[in-house]
Order: C-alpha cells, then structure tokens, then sequence
C-alpha cells in the first residue's frame, strides 16, 4: 500500500533521512521506533509532504507521491495525527472534527454524510460525544490525543499516520488508545503507519517494525521477533544487559 | 444561526434609523467617517482576527482605492462608480501578487514587511506629484451618484456608506461562520495542522490578503467620493495603526467589535476635541490597557468584566446578610 524507496529528507544542511526504504502493507500494523532524532516523525512528515524528500520515491497504491502537495496526498487517503496532538485548542471539538473533514466538504460532499463520520466517531470516542461543544483546550491530555486521532479520521483514510499517541499519557489511557487503534484496523482495514517511543506497547499492537537510528533503518523485522531481540530489547525496551544475563 | 440573523437584523435596523434621532447636522457627518472605518476595521479584523496574520500596512489598501478612484475621476473624468469597480479589481489584484511572498513571512517579519509595504505606498503618494497632486492632494473628486440622485449631503452619503458597510458585515459574518472561516481559525492556532488536514495554507492566506484589500480599497473608493478631496495624510502610517487599535478595542475575530472599535475610535476624539495632535500617544495607552486587561476585546470582555463584578457583589451581599 505505501512503499518508501531509498529517500533523503533534509532540514537546511541536517542530513535528517539517510536512504531510507519501507512499505507497509495493506491492514498491517507497521512500527517505527528509536531513540529522539532518529528521524521516526521526519518520515511520516516526508509521506505527508510536510518536509518533502529531497529525492527518492514514495508510492501510495502504485501512484508516486513524492513530488505532491499535502493536499493532494490527503485527497488520495492519507492522513496524519501530529506528533503533540496539534488539535485547534480555541476551537471546539465539533469544529475541530469538521476539519479534518475539510477537504470532503471542499469536494462537495453531503453534509450528511459527513455528519455520519462525526457520529462514529463518537461512538468511538464516547468521551468526545459527551464535549461536542466544548472548547478543545480544555479537554483533558487523553482526550485531546482521542480528538487528533478522531480529527485524523475524518479525513476518511486508507493509511494513518500516527505520532506518539501515547506520548504524555497514563497507562490506562495508552492502552484505551491502542484498544481503539486495533479496532480502527479490524472494522475498518485501515491501514496504520506508527512512531512510538513507547517501544513495548507499540510492537504489542503492530504485526511488523522498523528501528531507526540517526535517519537511517538498521532493522526489519515482525514485531514479536523484535520484541525478543536482544539489541532491541536493551536499547528500547529498557532492559539491561545483566538482567538478560540473569534470565 | 437563527440568533445570528436576528442579530444583524437588530443591528441593520439601528443603523437605518439612527439618522431620524439625530435631526442631521455635524453628527451625522461624524457617522460617514465610522461607516467608512467600520468597513476597513472588519476588513484588518478578517486578516488578523480570523487567520491570525497581522498587517501594519492597511492604509497602503486604503489609499491606493481613493487614489484609483480619485486620479480616474478627477484627471480622466471618469465615471465615479466605473472607477470604484477599476479601483476595488486593481487594489484586488495587488494584493494578490505582493501575498504570495509578504505572506510567507511570520510574526514580527509579518509585521515589518507590512509596515514597509505601507510606507511605501505612502512615499508613491507624496513623490508622484503629476499623478496625485503630492502632498497638497487631489480636489475635485465627484460625489457619486445613481439614476440623478447625487450623494452630495451627508444624510445621503450615511445611507451610502452604510449600505456598503452593511454588505461588508454580512458578507464577512458569512465568511467566518463558513468551512472557509473555520479553516482559517485552524490556520492562525497551528499552520503545520491546518496543512496536514489538507488547508491550502499558502493559498487561503493570500486570498484572505486579497478579501481585506479590497475591502479597503471599497472603503477608499467611498472616501475619496464622499470627502472629494485625498491627501497623503490620510493614509500614513497612523491610520494602519488607528485601524490596528479598533480591531484590538473591538475584539479579535468580532466582526461587530471591529465595528465598536471603529465608531469609539471614531466618535471619542470628536468629543475629546483637546487631545488635537496627542491622539497617537491616546491610541497607544488605548491599546495597552485594552490588551492588559481586555485581551478579549469590548464585545467579549464587558460581559466577562460584568460577570465577574456581579459574582463580587453577591459574595458581598451573602456575607453582609451572614452579618
């Protein structure tokens, strides 16, 4: 469904992407994970053209993206949930819904179907319902990450682009997003691309992963196999050598 | 959206009948000019308020749609509504062409390049004295007129200039309620969000660039066939200011608070007659304060200023009664 092909992404003279290459299939799961600047967000941020690739090539279901505007990218059913939320705080929680449905409602279409997409989204957030008219700034860390997700939807995509849900977040409120996050993919196939510096969690949900480490992938392989790859478990999951020894 | 029709309906209909309690005279003279800024305080306010992008060069827009007007009608004798529409299209397409790369600026960059584009234009006014007269101005504008009716007083000129007023209001109120307003609130609380949903960013900025010079350019167009004589001064560096100061007074994003900040901005130093050339060291406090203690704006703080003055008092009185 997505394939990256040996692009390069610079900001100024930082060299952030080093030849990177990854494809996520059709309703997979797929995790990035690796330190801070490891170049995990500036990925998702060259799929969605926000820092386009300096070269290279990103195919989404066969046609090249690399050299569209986000707006187009969006059109074709991509859609990104922003590293730290970025939801319009000043606005409310409906008018922040009905921009993520922007570009549907721009194509013409019926409002009433847009509403529909609102209502499900409710019904998957049922925190979200119970606010509609709320000013989103005042909504609760957990809650707002539910908005950015929600917001994202609207946009009815094909590939979700998530970074860091979890990010900020407490235990119960990782797992409610992650619950949410398989469910997205079972009802509706929808494929997810995900950066996450909560390594454990994150591979738990993903069917495969890929680690980074300074703009460059040095690993691939399905999520329960890096799970109990040592390297990857000292250097991500937090545990340390002795303990393995240990074991 | 019902209560924001009746709204206007009210609103349209104060400004209808205003004129029949005054018995005409000086103050409806002085309820052209807050007509006039009203149109160019909304017309800032949709730029600033609305999409988040500050503009100290608003008198440049202002200007330049009395100088089309003026220059057309006054040297080449052309039709005073023929070149409002000249006037309004030029202004349009200006402003279209200098957004692309004043608009990709930020913040105080913003705000420099807007200034310099103001004081420009400004310096063009003065230094072109073959075209515009240069600082002693252009008299002998004509007033505008339809079917024999010449809008020669200034009871006429206040149904003129609000009628157009009354436009600018409702089209902006539509504009901000809309797909397109909501867009651009998205756009002045995170740019890198609003492109990711798929906003145009760049686009909509220019063309909200463009709806505000237009505006301005109608409200110059109005200016110069009201007043029939423009100079320079007019449209110097205070004004974009002044206009500045009426959008904070009113309220950001307030399309009726930018219409308050124009008629008290407007009204006050008729009656402060006293102030004379201190009215910048005014319109400077007025903004300090105004941000200080009502960054909401008049429309949004009163209420709140009341709210809280009355839970106060009744936390008085219960404790009087505990007494």
């Amino acid at each position: 469904m997505l394939k990256i092909k040996n692009i390069n992404t610079y900001y100024g003279k930082l060299h952030a992407l080093r030849n990177v290459s990854l494809h996520v299939n059709a309703g997979e799961i797929v995790a990035l994970i690796g330190s801070n600047g490891a170049g995990k967000t500036t990925i998702l941020n060259t799929v969605s053209a926000v820092t386009p690739p300096a070269d290279g090539e990103i195919y989404f279901d066969g046609i090249s993206i690399s050299r569209l505007a986000t707006d187009t990218i969006v059109k074709l059913g991509v859609s990104q949930v922003p590293e730290g939320r970025q939801i319009f705080k000043p606005l409310s929680v409906e008018d922040n819904l009905e921009l993520g449905a922007y570009l549907r409602s721009e194509a013409g279409e019926r409002k009433k179907d847009i509403t529909k997409d609102k209502d499900a989204v409710y019904a998957l957030f049922p925190r979200l319902g119970e606010r509609r008219k709320q000013t989103s700034g005042t909504l609760s860390g957990g809650e707002q990450q539910m908005l950015a997700i929600g917001r994202a939807l609207m946009a009815k995509p094909r590939l979700l682009l998530l970074d860091e849900p979890a990010m900020g977040l407490a235990p119960l409120l990782v797992q409610e997003i992650f619950r949410v996050i398989e469910e997205l993919r079972r009802q509706q196939g929808t494929s997810i691309l995900l950066v996450e510096q909560n390594a454990r969690v994150a591979l738990r949900v993903a069917d495969r992963g890929y680690v980074l480490e300074t703009g460059r992938v040095i690993l691939e392989e399905t999520a329960s196999e890096l799970l109990a790859n040592r390297d990857v478990q000292r250097a991500y999951l937090g545990k340390d050598k002795k303990e393995i020894w240990e074991r | 959206m019902k209560r924001e029709l009746m709204k206007f309906l009210v609103f349209a209909a104060a400004v209808l009948t205003a004129p029949l309690f005054l018995k005409g005279g000086y103050i409806v003279n002085v309820l052209v000019f807050v007509g006039i800024y009203t149109i160019l305080a909304v017309a800032l306010n949709l730029l600033l308020g609305l999409a988040g992008q500050i503009s100290l060069g608003q008198a440049a827009f202002f200007g330049l749609g009395a100088y089309i007007s003026g220059v057309l009608t006054a040297t080449h004798a052309a039709n005073p509504w023929v070149a409002m529409v000249i006037a309004v299209i030029a202004v349009g397409a200006i402003a279209f062409v200098l957004g692309f790369p004043i608009l990709k600026l930020k913040g105080h960059y913003l705000a420099m390049a807007t200034l310099g584009m103001g004081i420009i234009v400004y310096i063009i006014f003065n230094e072109t004295v073959d075209i515009t007269g240069g600082p002693s101005g252009l008299s002998g504008i004509p007033n505008l007129s339809i079917c024999g009716v010449v809008f020669n007083t200034d009871m006429k000129n206040y149904y003129l200039v609000w009628s157009f007023a009354m436009a600018t209001i409702l089209l902006s109120l539509n504009l901000s309620a809309s797909r397109i307003g909501r867009a651009l609130r998205a756009i002045h609380d995170s740019e890198v969000a609003a492109r990711i949903l798929g906003v145009n960013v760049r686009l909509l900025k220019v063309q909200i660039f463009t709806v505000s010079g237009i505006f301005s350019a109608l409200a110059g167009s109005l200016y110069a066939h009201t007043v029939q004589f423009i100079s320079p001064a007019s449209f110097g560096f205070n004004v974009s200011i002044e206009l500045l100061t009426m959008v904070i007074i009113g309220g950001l994003g307030s399309i009726y608070g930018s219409f308050l900040g124009a008629a008290i901005l407007t009204l006050l130093p008729e009656l402060f007659r006293t102030f004379q050339d201190y009215d910048i060291v005014v319109y400077g406090t007025v903004l300090i304060v105004m941000t200080m203690f009502m960054p909401g704006g008049i429309v949004r703080g009163v209420p709140l200023l009341a709210r809280s003055l009355l839970v106060r008092v009744k936390a008085v009185r219960s404790s009087e009664k505990r007494v």
